[in-house]
Parts: C-alpha cells; structure tokens; sequence
C-alpha cells in the first residue's frame, strides 16, 4: 500500500483540497442542529416567526454550501482515482514489457494480468472512496463531540459507551464473518471446478453412466456452500437490527439523562435535541470508519500484488541500444558449452550445448518430449539466459547485441500459432507494417495460407478473434509462419511449427520454404521424422543432451534412439 | 468472444460496490419471469407470512418510539416554560422513567423481530440458491450434447455463479428490505398525519425531487458507465493479448507499438471512468442535500405551527425522526426496481437454461442388452449437424463381432461424428443402427452406452487420486482389480514411481502427470469397464515417443476380442481395419478396406501417397533396420 503512495503524489493538491472541502462540508453538516437548538430555544420560547424564518433560511444556505462541497470532493475525488490509477496502470504494462519469460513463469500470465485490470479496478473503487471518507469521517466525529461537549459535557460518557458499544458489534460480527468470507471464494471455487470438470467430461460421464456421481460429488460442493453463507448471511443479518437498537437506545439514553438535566434548568431542550442528532452523527461517523477498515485490507492486497511486479527487476537487461544500424546478419548461429537451468530450479535442463548452425543450412532437433528442444530454441532470442557457455551470432555474443537488433534478425514461429485479434492481414504485418501488398500474398502462398484466405468470404480482411480462437489449429499455424516470412529474416525458428499440418500441406510447406531460406540458417525442432530427414544437420536430444548428431542417414546406422524414433512412425512401410 | 470472456471474468470484477447508475441488464419477459419465480418461492409461502408478519411487527415497534420520545420531550420543554412563566410544575419522573424503559423494551423487540425475520428470509434463500444450482448441474446431465455446441463453458458456468448469485442476493436482502421499506414507509406516514397534515405534505415533496434527481443523474451517468465499460473491455483485451502472448511480441519487436496502443485505450478509459465515478458519486449529496432541505422546512415549519400552538415542541423532533426515517425506504425503493430487472434477468437467463430441450426417452419398452456380441450395422444412416448440412448421407455398412473399424481424415473433417451417432450423443435424422440386430433406439440410453467403452483424444481425469480415476464408473471393482487394470494397461509401473502411488492426487488441471500418462489412465479405465464395444481416438500429438510406443501397445491390449472404432491419425493402425471410413468436410466420402481403396485412387490412396510420398533409398534404410532388430530379438 505504502509503496504506492507516490502515485497520489502529482494530486496532492487536488486531495488537500479535498480535505479542505470535506472540513467546510463537516462544519456545515455540524452547524445544522445548533441552529434547530436555537429555534427551539429561542424561537418558540419567544414566539418570535421572524427569527424562525431568519434562522431556516440560514440552514439552507448552510446546506447548500454542505452539497457544493461534497460535490466538488466527488469530482475531485474522481479525477484523483481515475488519473493516479491511469498512471499505475500504464507504469504496470510498461515493466510488463520489459519482463522476459523468467519473470512471466514467476507471475503466470493469467495473474500478471488481473494485476494489470482487476486489481487496479479495485484500487480506483477505494481511493475514490478513502478520500470522501477516511478524511471525513474523523473531521465529522471530533467536530460532532465538540459541539456536543460545548451542549454538555456530563452526557459525553453517552457517546462513549455507544462508540464503543458499536465498535464492539463491527468487531464481533466481522471477525465471526471475514474468516468464512475467505472460505466462500475458496467453496465457489471448487463449485466451478466441479461443474467445469463435468462439461469437460461430458462425453466421458455419458458413456460410463456416471451422472448419478458427478451430482453427489455437486451436491457435496453444494451443501458445504449453501451451510458456509448461511452461516456468514445469518451473522451479517444480525448487524442492521442490532446498529438500530444501538441508535435508539442512544436516543432514549440522551432523553432520559437530559430529562433530569432539564429540570434542574441545567440544559436547554433544543441543546438535548440538538445533541441527539450529534450523537447520532458521530455514531455514523464511527460506521464509516469501521466499513473503510474492512474495505482496507482488502485494497491492500491488490496494492501489494501490484507492488510486487513493479519492484521486479527483468532478470534480462538490454544494452543500449546502439545508434549505428546494425549490418545485416550472416546469421551463423553457434552455442557453445551452454549450460541452462531455469531460475529457481536446481537441475539445468540442458547441460553443455555446444553446435553450429550455419546459414543456408537446415539444423533439426529432435527428442521425447521433456529432452529440451524447445529450451533450447527459446535460448536464441533471450526468452531466457543462459546459465553458462555462450550463444554467438556470426561471432558476437547475443548479450553484447540490443535486444531489439538481436530479435530483428530473427523469424520465430512458435508451436501454437499465436495470433492477434485483426484480421488476417494485421496479423500478417504485424512483423512488417510496410509490407507491400505481392509481398504478403508471396509470403501466405509460401505459409499455403493462400488457398483457405482465399475461401474465406473477406480475404485478408477476414477478422481474427482473440487467440485465433475462429480459425484452425493447422491455419493458425500457417498464419504464424507467413508472417514470419514476411520479416524477412536471416534466422528462421520453427519450433514444432507443422504439428497441426496434414502431411501433404507439410510436405508442400517444406518444399516453398525450402526456396525462401536457401541463403537463411534454419532451426527446426519437430516430432515427425519426415519433416526432419532432409535437414543438413539432425541434433538428437535426450534428457537436456545432445547425444547424437548428423543426418538422417547417419543417424539411422549409429544412434539407437533415433532409430527408435523411426522405427515407431515409419512401421508402416516395412508391410506395405 | 470477447463477451464470452468477460463474462466468465465476471467473478472476478464482483468485489468493489456496485456504482449507482450502472447499466441494468434486462430481461426480456419481465412479469413472465417474475411469475415463474413466484411460483418457485410460494413453496415456502409459510415461511414467507412469517417474514411478512414479522417485519411489519420490526417496523410498527420502531416507529412508535420517535412519538412516545417526543411526548416526553414536550413534557419537559412544558416543565421549563412553565418554570419561566413563574408557575411550579412538578415534573412526573415516575411516569418519564416508565416512558423510558417502555421504550427500551419496544426497541428490543422490534430489533428482535427484524434479526428473526433476517435469519428466516436467509434460510429460505440460500435454500432456493441451493435448489437452483442443484437443478442446473443436474440439467447439464440430461442436456443434449448438441446444446454444449453452441456454448462455451464459461456460459454455463456464469449460470451456476453469478446468475444464481445475484437472485440469492435479492432474495436474502431485498426481498425483506421491500417488505421492511413498505410497513416503514405506511407506518411513518401515519404518524407524520397524526402529528400535523401540512408538514407531512411538505415532507412528501421531498420524495419527487430526490426521485427526479435520482433519475437525472442515473440517465446522465449510465452513458459514461456503459462507455467506461466498454474501454474497460478494450483494454482488458489487449492487457490479455499482450501478455499471454508475450513472447511473439518480443520476438517482433512489438513492445513500442503495444504500449502506443495501451496509452491511447487507457487516455480514453480516464476520461470515461471520472466522468462515471463524479457523476455516481454526486448522487449522495443531491439526495442527501433534498433530505436537509426537507430537514429545515420542517424545522421552519415546526417552529411556526409550535408558536401558534398547534403540535408541539416534541413533534418537532418526533417530526425530524420520522423524516429521516421515510426518505431512506424512498431511496431503497428507487434502487429495488434496478434490482429487480437484473434480477429478473439472471433469473429469466437461468430458467431459460432449465427448460431447455432435453434427453427424451421415447422408449416404453425398453431393451436391455445382455450378452452383447458387438455385431453393429449401420442401416441408411443420415445424420446433419443442422438441419441445413446433411453430413452424412445414406450411410451402410455391417461390422462383425470383433472386427475393427478405422475412421480416417484430415483435422475437421468430422471424424467423431459417426461415434457421437452410435452411443446417441446426437439423434440421426433418418435411418437405423442396430447393435446385435437391435436398433439403438430401443435402449434406454444408459443401458445402451454402458455396450461402450471410450479413450478420448483429451484424456478427461477428475481431481482425485488416481485410484478413484481409474476406478472411475466401475465403482464396485476391488483395488486389485484397479491394479491389475493398471499392469494392463501398461501405467502401473510409472504409478509405482509417483510419491503417493495410487493414491496420488491429479491436481486440478491434472498437469501433474503427462499428456501421455494421462492417457494411459484412461485406457486402464477402460480395460477396467471391461465394455463389449471399443472407442478410441489414437491422437497422440504430444506425446513423447516411447509413451507413445506403450499407448500403442495398451490399446492393442484394449481392442483384442472387442468390435472397435478407431479414430486413427497414423496410417500403420489402419492395416489391420476390417474397414476403413474415409472422412472429407463432415462427410464419409469412401468405405472399404485399405486394399480397396488404394486401387480406388480416390482421396484415401491420396492421403496415402502424401504420407509415403518421400518413399525412396532411406524408407529402405529404416526397414533395414527395423528388419535387423527384429532378427535381433
């Protein structure tokens, strides 16, 4: 919470006015009373209508100054959250942007990104709030037991005992309720999940007659959360009638001590009834302090997960970036003896990862799944560093490079075809926005993306949903390879980029791309054997080590694990 | 799918207090609904006249204090006028402190009242919540799958959590605090007439003018909540997009552009977000500012009518409670109907779900099937998604005992359609299948998909231990049946290895274990079930090798003795098919065995081809090799 502070700083004028508005509003809303008093006191006693209008018309002009204050607090107030979380926010994507996968594995993306909305959300609901009332309602209850002392001081215990009376009820009810509020959000939860697991398993539950079990095991979540809100509603229940009796009881206190009082002409009657009302005023003032204190903890959390990201410092930090454009890359790609472990475990996953991929050449990875291919492309364009050893372009150590010039000369397509919501063609140019029109057709035709763009109804126009969720697997992937292509890279990563392929658009992709990268060094990480075998150079991979190397051929006579690799997806042949 | 996403986020955004103004949802038959969920809750009409009368008792106790203070405030303030004017008046302190401790004693009572009427109204309620989502989750059994087509998870699950929560909450709170705000409401009025007609006339104005400036600042404000909500979308996508894609954005360099866009998106949520909030927020102090106003005309009033003598001073301040007293039912009653159109729109929303169409059973008669062989025929089976696309046409095709048929095609071409038929996942539109000469529609749907059993592509695993797993829809069998499952299935040795054995906890998203593993499990499941006719979809995209090679052999295991259908995705399983179905677009373009349709040179020989096509000097090599292993062994 603390840490945050300093996002209010730009507004600290517009909250000191606050302040000062709440002050007038407080005194204002305090005055009210004191001039009913006098109307008793002295307007009816007297007979006199005159001073009785006078007075009113004082009240409502005091009123009306009460309204211009709390407005002008409320507008105040508004500009102050919007703004300083405005500035939050975009403090928060900008360190996102800056974040490499170690820090996104030690957040997860889903959570870096209820940081970014939903917490933030939260903070602009409370200090919007705080300031309307964490300055108010003190000013309103110091300066409702002064006015109330100035009127008498003997009932001042009154107002003792009911602030503590009520902070005793708060107290009670939220310590009996939070603990279960907590419980709640875990219960519903576990009612989610129940719930998911059954459409997941849909088809499974129907053919294993298993819906009588799904509903006890829903029922079980059911009745532990119907009996756990029960129980929170029936505490909370008791708070309303309970603050009520509080409040009258106070009232008839006031009458009856102010009675004696009265008679022995030690008090006013329009003092006792004004002082009523500043009991009353004082009691609210409490409420809203204890309702500010339980809303606290809870911004609190949200300010404190904010915090955290943006006291983390990218383990990956970029050289400046140089002014002189960088000459275009050969594009020789060379690991030597690199060890990596990812940060915080205590195992590297790849140990002494020593090759060199030359330009105009294809190097294949292959292995189980768990061996580090996919580490070890992720490697090149600084996802991650490295833990020793060295990654070289063209000679230079890829840590002595801008990031922005290092990921330049790189074309990545990853596993699954990330896409952006656009459309086919902003996607496309996301890699390149001048890219003229023949290029990316050129590029789609090489993805043999041309042929499902063209039969959609709106081309390139067509529109992408977020995640690509409206188009295939198998086209996503397409997509994502065109627009590799169209940066023009010296350096092309595929990771496990033709999966979702059938063969023969594999084999068709192969053979156009094998055009387009003739001069460019290609990394190519893939489960099918048929997608590797014409690569120059075959890396087998196993258990974070390169334990074999060489092509195709060679790798069929000397390593057994390849051969095990073939022989499980290449059986068809040997009976045909 | 943006919305979907947001409405499965929903939970998530329910913290903060709701802003006066926000749009309201409506529902689009309103009386229709609120009719139907009256029916709901008259089952519990007892409970309801309890509340009902209890209420009111809360109401009529409290609003009698203000009355019975004022009396003896009028006493005193008599006392000392008269003290003034220089006449002893002996103040009756017997008769005050009688007064008090009456009041003390209504107070209680009243306060006793409203908390039973609060603890019954919350077990009614969060009994109707239970039944609710019981109904819901018991509804999503006995849907068709057809429907889960059309609907994304978060959908349903949104029915479950907040739709059904926000009928609870107006059930718990509103409901009671309409009837409280109604009794308060008649009652103060009563009592504001028996003390003085005129000020209760100029008390009443006040309830037009705070309802025309709730409403003014209501329609003002919701144009800025809706468009706030709206840029709230806008950037909550592009913080989504950004980051869960982050890697790309990096490796493109994208990160500048990404916070340009940011910047822009959030400049526009600023201006549109303090606009709402000022404007919801000045609706405390418009009313609030009507609610003084009331306050001092009845203080300007009430000390002209005192003067004239006609209430007295402890009217004035019976008056003042009353006032304030009525003015906080008015608002809580201008905020009910929004309540009630949300209300009304979570309820229309889930009774909608609750009468959808469901799994008839149209047999009266029904077969039950013992001693199943497994002989299955497909008798002109036409069968469309929509009623628009046939998919299937005019289908035939006899399958032995035993035998084994492989469904092939590429990706989408609909593969698992011919499954979901045959255990009556979805209903064909013409024609018949008959499982050992008897037509699948006359089994009740239970009996006839407990004939199958099935190994899907996405091997579904709840979370619990991995006993329970495999035991899961045999729950008679014995451990040692389960173990025994396991060996067969080729998991019992990874499962031995894991820290608790079987009795290991898959977690929620069973990540931990492997995709491969995962899906040995659910063939032991199977082998377990011990079902006469097999499914099985044989993806096994991301599965490392050598598990690969253990799936392969359970399944072999799996399919001995047993009519199966098999999704194939590698063309070495569909050597051995009886019959192979070629899939294209939803539909089955050929039929027959591979021989068949290789001299066919339809689509199937050119599938083939493209498989094989690199077929050259190294295919050779491999089966040299693989020849010389097998001498080995």
């Amino acid at each position: 919470m603390i840490r945050l502070i300093k996002y209010l700083k730009p507004y600290s004028g517009l909250i000191l006015l606050s302040v000062l508005l709440l002050f007038i509003q407080a005194a204002s809303e305090l005055a009210l009373p004191g001039y009913m008093s006098d109307i008793v006191n002295r307007g009816i006693a007297t007979a006199d209508t005159s001073y009785i209008i006078k007075t009113g018309v004082l009240m409502i002009a005091v009123t009306l100054l009460s309204v211009v204050c709390s407005t002008a607090v409320g507008l105040l107030a508004s500009k102050t959250a919007a703004g300083s979380c405005k500035d939050l926010r975009s403090d928060l994507f900008k360190k996102v942007q800056l974040f490499s996968n170690a820090e996104f594995d030690q957040f997860s993306a889903s959570s870096l990104i209820t940081r970014t909305t939903n917490d933030i959300t939260q903070i602009q609901q409370l200090l919007i709030m705080m300031i309307r009332m964490v300055f108010y309602a003190p000013i309103l209850a110091v300066g409702g037991f002064l006015h109330a002392l100035a009127k008498s001081s003997s009932m001042s215990w009154i107002i003792g005992v009911a602030v503590v009376m009520l902070l005793c009820i708060v107290f009670t009810v939220f310590s009996l309720a939070i603990p279960k509020f907590k419980r709640i959000q875990t219960i519903i939860d576990r009612v989610n999940a129940v719930v998911r697991e059954n459409l997941e398993g849909m088809l499974v539950i129907r053919a294993f007659n298993t819906q009588r079990f799904e509903e006890a095991r829903f029922d079980e979540v059911n009745k532990e959360l119907t009996a756990v809100s029960l129980f929170v509603h029936r505490v909370m229940s008791g708070m309303m009638p309970a603050m009520m009796l509080l409040m009258n009881l106070v009232t008839v206190a006031v009458v009856w001590v102010g009675a004696s009082q009265v008679a022995d002409f030690r008090l006013d009657v329009g003092d006792m009834m004004a002082y009523m009302q500043y009991v009353m005023q004082i009691i609210m003032a409490f409420l809203m302090m204890s309702m500010m204190f339980i809303q606290i903890p809870r911004a609190s959390i949200s300010a404190g997960r904010i915090a955290d990201v943006l006291k983390t410092e990218p383990s990956i930090t970029d050289v400046a970036e140089s002014t002189v454009p960088m000459p275009r890359l050969r594009g020789e790609v060379c690991f030597d003896k690199v060890t990596f472990s990812y940060p915080g475990a205590s195992e590297p996953v790849l140990r002494e990862i020593s090759f060199t991929a030359s330009p105009g050449q294809t190097t294949a990875l292959i292995g189980s799944t768990g061996s580090g291919k996919s580490t070890i492309v992720n490697l090149i364009p600084r996802f991650y560093d490295i833990t020793e050893g060295e990654i070289r372009i063209d000679g230079m150590d890829i840590k002595k490079m801008s990031l922005h010039d290092l990921r330049e000369n790189l074309g990545y397509v990853p596993q699954r075809g990330m896409l952006f919501s656009g459309t086919i063609r902003s996607n496309l140019t996301y890699a390149d926005a001048n890219a003229s029109e023949e290029e990316i057709r050129k590029a789609a035709e090489i993805a043999q993306a041309m042929e499902f763009i063209e039969a959609k109804p709106e081309g390139f126009a067509s529109a992408i949903a977020q995640g690509g969720s409206n188009v295939s697997g198998g086209q996503k992937q397409r997509l994502a390879i065109a627009r590799a292509l169209l940066k023009n890279p010296q350096i092309y990563i595929f990771d496990d980029s033709f999966s979702a392929l059938d063969y023969k658009t594999d084999a068709n992709l192969r053979a156009a791309l094998k055009e387009k990268t003739k001069s460019s060094t290609v990394l190519l990480i893939a489960q099918r054997i048929s997608t590797i075998r014409d690569a120059e150079q075959i890396l087998v991979l196993e258990q974070g080590r390169i334990v074999s190397r060489g092509t195709h051929k060679e790798l069929l006579k000397q390593c057994e694990v390849y051969q095990e690799i073939a022989a499980s997806q290449l059986s068809e042949e040997e009976l045909r | 799918m943006s919305e979907k996403k947001s409405s499965q986020r929903e939970p998530g955004f329910r913290g903060g207090p709701r802003g006066m103004g926000e749009p309201v949802q409506k529902a689009k038959d309103f009386k229709g609904t609120i009719r139907r969920l009256s029916a709901y809750l008259f089952e519990y009409k007892k409970a309801f006249i309890v509340v009902l009368l209890f209420s009111a008792c809360s109401a009529v106790f409290s609003i009698i204090g203000p009355k019975l203070l004022g009396r003896i405030i009028t006493e005193l303030y008599e006392a000392v006028m008269a003290h003034s004017a220089g006449i002893t008046f002996v103040l009756d302190f017997q008769y005050i402190n009688r007064m008090m401790l009456f009041l003390v004693g209504l107070y209680a009572v009243s306060s006793l009242f409203s908390y039973f009427q609060n603890y019954i109204m919350s077990g009614v309620s969060m009994k109707i919540t239970y039944e609710f989502r019981k109904n819901i989750s018991e509804k999503i059994d006995r849907m068709p799958i057809k429907y889960f087509d059309s609907k994304t998870h978060g959908e349903v699950l949104s029915r479950i959590t907040n739709d059904v929560d926000t009928i609870s909450q107006t059930l718990n709170q509103s409901l009671a605090q309409i009837i409280t705000s109604i009794t308060t409401v008649i009652g103060v009025l009563v009592m504001m007439l028996s003390i003085s007609w005129l000020m209760t006339l100029v008390a009443l104005l006040v309830v037009p003018l705070s309802g025309m400036a709730t409403m003014l600042v209501v329609k003002r404000s919701q144009k800025y909540f809706k468009k706030q909500q709206e840029y709230l979308g806008h950037i909550n996508g592009h913080i989504e997009e950004n980051y869960s894609e982050h890697n790309i954005v990096q490796v493109f360099n994208g990160e500048k552009e990404a916070v340009r866009k940011f910047q822009k998106m959030n400049e526009e949520l600023y201006d549109s977000a303090w606009k709402s909030q000022f404007l919801s927020s000045m609706m405390m102090p418009m009313i609030g500012f009507i609610g003084n106003l009331g306050y001092v005309v009845v203080c300007i009033l009430g000390g002209y009518l005192a003067v004239k003598r006609t209430i007295e001073v402890g009217d004035i301040q019976a008056f003042i409670q009353y006032m304030r007293s009525f003015t906080q039912p008015i608002g809580q009653i201008a905020t009910i109907s929004n309540t009630l159109q949300s209300t009304a729109a979570a309820a229309e929303r889930v009774f909608e779900f609750l009468s959808e169409e469901e799994e008839i059973e149209e047999v009266t008669e029904a077969k039950i099937p013992t001693e199943v062989s497994g002989r299955v025929e497909f008798r002109n089976v036409t069968f469309g998604y929509t009623k628009e696309r046939t998919v299937i046409r005019d289908f035939s095709a006899k399958i032995e005992p035993g035998q084994m048929v492989a469904i092939v095609g590429p990706t989408g071409a609909g593969k698992t359609t011919i499954v979901k038929l045959l255990m009556r996942f979805y209903e064909m539109q013409g024609g018949e299948i008959l499982i050992d000469g008897n037509e699948v529609r006359s089994f009740r749907r239970n009996d006839l998909r407990s004939i199958f059993g099935m190994v899907l592509q996405d091997a579904w695993l709840y979370n619990a231990s991995i006993l329970e797993n495999i035991r899961y829809g045999s729950f008679g069998r014995s451990d040692e049946e389960v173990y025994a499952a396991a060996r067969a299935a080729h998991c019992d040795e990874f499962i031995r290895a894991l820290p608790d054995k079987y009795n290991m906890i898959l977690n929620e998203e069973a990540n931990n274990i492997s995709q491969g593993q995962k899906q040995l499990l659910t063939i032991a499941r199977t082998i377990l079930a011990d079902p006469k006719i097999l499914i099985l979809d044989e993806a096994t995209s991301s599965v490392d090798t050598r598990t690969e090679v253990l799936i392969q052999k359970a399944m072999l295991h799996l399919r001995k003795d047993r009519t199966s259908f098999v999704i194939a995705h590698r063309l070495s399983t569909i050597r051995d098919a009886d019959l192979i179905l070629v899939m294209k677009d939803g539909d089955i373009i050929e039929q027959g065995t591979q021989q068949e349709l290789l001299e066919s040179k339809g689509f199937y020989a050119e599938l083939y081809e493209s498989q094989f096509t690199n077929g050259d000097v190294e295919e050779a090599a491999v089966e040299e090799v693989i020849k010389e292993e097998r001498q080995d062994q």
